[in-house]
C-alpha cells in the first residue's frame, strides 16, 4: 500500500480517541448487530453450510496454490473475449495504468463502483490530482466521498455513520436544504445526484469479487444496481483487481453466490450478480481494462503460514462477528481493510515493518474464524504475526531489552521448570504486598500492568497455593506426587 | 480412573479453590486424584502473545511430565484449547517427529474438567447443591475451540438449588485475551463493560464459567464497582453440597 498515509498510529491510541465517540459506538454496535443477526439466520437455514465452507476454501487455497497458472489462463481467455489484460506490480504502476487509460479517452469525471482496491492504491486522490473528478456510485461510498470520511468497513463504508448525519451530509453536499432523513428520501437524492452521471460519464472503474479463470469473465456482486450501471453504460470499463481474486471456473460461482452474499450481507443472494467477458459489438463497454494488481501480495503467497490471507473475498463477516470491531468501528486499523482481516492483510501488504500493533488488536475470541466462509483461520494467522513481530523486536538492541521481553523472557526461563515456578510463587506472595489493598484487592499496577487496574481490580494471590496446600494435605503419599481418593477406594 | 489434574499456571497461584473443587468432585465420584509436581504451565501465554520459541520448552516441559497419565484434567478451557491448537504446531514448527508423536498420544486423554464429566465420564449429575441464583459465561475457547456446547448448562441444571439464568450475547468474548487486556487496555475495558452490563441484567448473585482467566477479568470489574456479584469456577459450584451447606437435600 502506498499513495496514501495508511497507518500512521497505532491501534491502541487510535482505538482510545474512537472509543470516546458514543455516537459511532452506537452506530457501529447498531449495524452490526442486524447484519450479523441476518447472516446466522440465513446461514442457519443450509445443511450444507458447513460443507459450503470447506469447498470455498478448498478452492481458494486450490487456486493460490497454482496462482500462476490460473492467472495466465484468466488472461488469456479475458483477451480472447476482447478484453485488456494489466499487470501493475505496485500500487504506484497500477495508478499509471490507470490515470493513461483515462487520459487516453479525455475524461474529466469517473464513475465507480465501490472498490477497495481503488482504495488501497490511493486511486481517487491520484486521479483529482491529475484534475479527473472521481465519483462514488455505490450509496455508502458516495456518502463518505461526499463527508470526506474514510470507509470503515469494506461491505458497509458508511456503517459508522447513521441516517441523520446522512441526511447533515447531503443537505450541505447537495445542495437540498429540506431534504428529509426518511431513508426513501437519502436514496431519491442519491438517485437523482447520481443518474444524471451515469448518462453522461464515459468511463467507468470497479473492482472485482471474482475473475473466472476458464471464461476470463468477471463477477462482481452488489445490492444497489450501481454496479450494473456502470458495467453496462459507459464505453470503457476499468476493472482494478487483486490478484488472488481468481477462481478456476465458472461452476466454483456455485459455492461462493450461496456463501458470499450470506456472510456479507445476510442475504441469500445479491440482488445484482454480473458476470460479464470481454466486450460484445452494441451491447455494454466498447473497451474493457483489467488491472491485475499484486501491490504487496506475492510474498504473502510465499509464506505458508499466513497464505490463507489471501484466500480472503471480502465478505467483511469477521467485521460484523469481532468484539473489537464492534467497540471501535474500522476507523482504528488506519487501514483500508479493518476488523480482523484488515489486522492480518495491513501488517503483510505494508510489510510487517508497519502496523505491528494491528496483530495485538484481537483477544483471540475465534468469533472470526467460526464465521469465515472460506475458513482462514484468522487467529492462528495473527499469531504467527505475533511471532513475527516478537523476532523483529528481538533483534534490536531496545526490543531485546524491553519490558515486556524481559518479562516473558523470565516466564519463560520460570515455566521450564517447577522448582523455579515455587519460588516465583513464592516471590509473588511476598512481593504483592505493598501493592494490596485494605480489602484484600490489588487496585493499582504499575508499568505496563497499569492498564489493567485502570478499570479492573485484581484479587491477590492467596497465601498459599494449590501446590502447597496439595504438598500439605496429600503429600505423605508416594513421594509428594500421587494420592489415592480420600473418600473413596 | 486415575486422574491425573493439571492445574494450570494461574489457578495454582491465584485460585487453589479451583483445584480442591476439582478433587472434591472426582474423588466423590469414586476417582483417584494425582498431583504431578513438576507440572508448570501450558505455554499458552508466551504462544498466543507470539514468543513461539519460548513457548516450546514450556509445550515439551508438559508433554514429558504427562507421558504416561491415564487421564489429564485441566480446570481451564484455553489452556486445553492451547493444547489442541497449537502443540501440533509447535512439533511441526521444531520438525520434531517425536514430539509431533508424543502430542498424538497424549491429547486424546487430556480433557477439560467439564468436558470430563459429560463426555468421558458420562455425568451430569455429581450430587451438588448450590442455592444461588447463577448465570453462565461461556469463554470464547470452550465455545469455539473444545466446542463444549451445552455441557456447562447441563451439569449447572442437575445442581439442586440453584436457579440458572440466561445471560445475552452469550458469543461475545468478554475482553480477556491475555496480554491483550494489557496490550489494549482500553477497547479491553470497553469490551468487558459490555460484558459486565449483560452478567448485572441477568440479576445473578454468581457468574461462573469453565475458565478463571474470564472470571478474573469480570469480576475485576465488578469488584471495582463494588456490586455483589461474585465469580465462582464451576468446579466450585459443583463440589458445594448438602452436607457441607448444612441443609436438607
Amino acid at each position: 500500500m502506498s499513495e496514501r498515509q495508511w497507518h500512521t498510529r497505532e491501534f491502541p491510541e487510535a482505538a482510545k480517541d474512537l472509543l470516546q465517540n458514543s455516537q459511532l459506538r452506537k452506530n457501529v454496535q447498531h449495524a452490526t448487530t442486524v447484519i450479523q443477526g441476518k447472516r446466522n439466520k440465513v446461514t442457519a437455514e443450509l445443511p450444507d453450510w458447513e460443507d459450503l465452507r470447506e469447498s470455498g476454501a478448498q478452492v481458494r487455497a486450490h487456486t493460490l496454490r497454482h496462482l500462476d497458472h490460473y492467472l495466465t489462463k484468466f488472461e488469456e481467455n479475458c483477451t480472447r473475449a476482447g478484453g485488456h489484460v494489466h499487470w501493475a506490480a505496485d500500487a504506484a504502476e497500477a495508478n499509471r495504468i490507470i490515470l493513461g487509460i483515462v487520459q487516453q479517452h479525455s475524461a474529466k469525471e469517473v464513475i465507480k463502483i465501490k472498490t477497495m482496491t481503488s482504495e488501497e492504491i490511493g486511486l481517487n486522490a491520484n486521479l483529482e490530482a491529475h484534475g479527473i473528478w472521481p465519483i462514488e456510485t455505490d450509496l455508502a461510498e458516495l456518502i463518505v466521498q461526499l463527508g470526506k470520511d474514510r470507509p470503515s468497513h469494506f461491505v458497509a463504508p458508511a456503517l459508522h455513520i447513521n441516517k441523520q448525519q446522512v441526511r447533515t451530509i447531503f443537505q450541505r453536499e447537495m445542495n437540498l436544504p429540506e431534504l428529509g432523513d426518511k431513508p426513501e428520501d437519502l436514496a431519491t437524492a442519491a438517485r437523482n445526484y447520481l443518474r444524471e452521471k451515469y448518462l453522461r460519464i464515459k468511463v467507468a472503474i470497479s473492482g472485482g469479487n471474482f475473475m473466472i479463470a476458464d471464461s476470463g469473465g468477471v463477477c462482481i456482486l452488489e445490492s444497489e444496481g450501481n454496479g450494473r450501471m456502470c458495467l453496462t453504460l459507459p464505453d470503457v470499463l476499468i476493472s482494478i483487481i487483486g490478484i488472488e481474486k481468481v477462481i478456476p471456473s465458472f461452476r466454483d460461482l456455485e459455492i461462493f453466490l450461496q456463501t458470499v452474499p450470506r456472510s456479507a450481507t445476510g442475504e441469500r443472494m445479491n440482488p445484482y450478480n454480473s458476470v460479464w467477458c470481454g466486450v460484445h459489438p452494441g451491447d455494454g463497454p466498447k473497451e474493457f481494462h483489467v488491472v491485475l494488481l499484486d501491490n504487496g501480495r506475492s510474498p504473502i503467497l510465499a509464506d505458508k503460514e499466513s497464505r490463507q490471507t489471501l484466500q480472503c473475498v471480502r465478505c467483511g463477516a469477521c467485521l460484523n462477528a469481532c468484539p473489537v470491531y464492534h467497540q471501535t468501528g474500522g476507523h482504528a486499523y488506519e487501514s483500508v481493510y479493518a476488523g480482523p482481516i484488515g489486522a492480518i492483510l495491513t501488517p503483510q501488504l505494508l510489510s510487517m515493518e508497519k502496523a505491528r500493533s494491528l496483530p495485538y488488536a484481537s483477544s483471540l475470541c475465534g468469533a472470526c474464524y467460526e464465521v469465515c466462509p472460506v475458513k482462514i483461520n484468522i487467529p492462528e494467522v495473527l499469531i504467527h504475526l505475533r511471532s513475527k513481530v516478537v523476532q523483529q523486536d528481538q533483534a534490536t538492541f531496545a526490543g531485546k531489552f524491553s519490558l515486556w521481553n524481559i518479562g516473558m523472557k523470565t516466564a519463560a526461563f520460570v515455566f521450564e521448570n517447577a522448582d523455579r515456578l515455587v519460588i516465583a510463587e513464592r516471590l509473588g506472595q511476598i512481593g504483592q504486598k505493598p501493592l494490596v489493598s485494605k480489602n484484600g484487592f490489588i487496585e493499582w499496577l504499575p508499568l505496563m500492568l497499569n492498564g489493567w487496574t485502570q478499570t479492573r481490580d485484581l484479587k491477590a494471590m492467596p497465601a498459599q497455593s494449590f501446590r502447597q496446600w496439595w504438598a500439605k494435605e496429600r503429600g505423605s503419599e508416594s513421594n509428594g506426587m500421587k494420592s489415592t481418593g480420600k473418600k473413596n477406594a | 480412573m486415575r486422574v491425573s489434574l493439571f492445574i494450570t499456571c494461574y489457578n495454582d497461584a491465584l485460585f487453589p479453590d479451583t483445584g480442591k473443587a476439582v478433587v472434591n468432585v472426582l474423588e466423590r465420584l469414586g476417582h483417584q486424584i494425582e498431583f504431578r509436581p513438576e507440572q508448570t504451565c501450558c505455554g499458552q501465554m508466551h504462544w498466543n502473545t507470539g514468543y513461539l520459541n519460548e513457548a516450546v520448552p514450556i509445550i515439551r516441559h508438559f508433554v514429558n511430565v504427562y507421558r504416561d497419565a491415564e487421564a489429564v484434567v485441566i480446570p481451564s478451557s484455553s489452556c486445553v484449547a492451547m493444547m489442541r491448537d497449537h502443540y501440533m504446531k509447535a512439533a511441526e514448527m521444531e520438525n520434531d517427529a517425536k514430539l509431533a508423536a508424543d502430542v498424538e498420544t497424549l491429547l486424546p486423554r487430556v480433557y477439560e474438567f467439564s468436558e470430563f464429566l459429560v463426555r468421558r465420564l458420562g455425568v451430569e449429575d455429581v450430587g451438588a447443591t448450590y442455592p444461588h441464583k447463577v448465570t453462565y459465561h461461556a469463554s470464547c475457547h470452550s465455545m469455539r475451540s473444545l466446542h463444549l456446547g451445552d455441557i456447562p448448562i447441563r451439569l449447572l441444571k442437575q445442581v439442586r438449588g440453584l436457579d440458572l439464568q440466561p445471560i445475552q450475547n452469550i458469543q461475545e468474548c468478554c475482553g480477556f485475551g491475555g496480554t491483550f487486556a494489557i496490550k489494549n487496555a482500553d477497547v479491553s475495558s470497553a469490551m468487558l463493560a459490555d460484558k459486565v452490563r449483560t452478567v448485572l441484567n441477568t440479576g445473578a448473585e454468581v457468574c461462573t464459567a469453565v475458565d478463571n482467566s474470564c472470571l478474573m477479568h469480570i469480576y475485576g470489574s465488578l469488584h471495582r464497582q463494588r456490586t455483589y456479584v461474585r465469580t465462582a469456577h464451576l468446579a466450585e459450584i459443583l463440589a458445594s453440597t448438602a452436607s457441607e451447606l448444612g441443609v436438607a437435600e
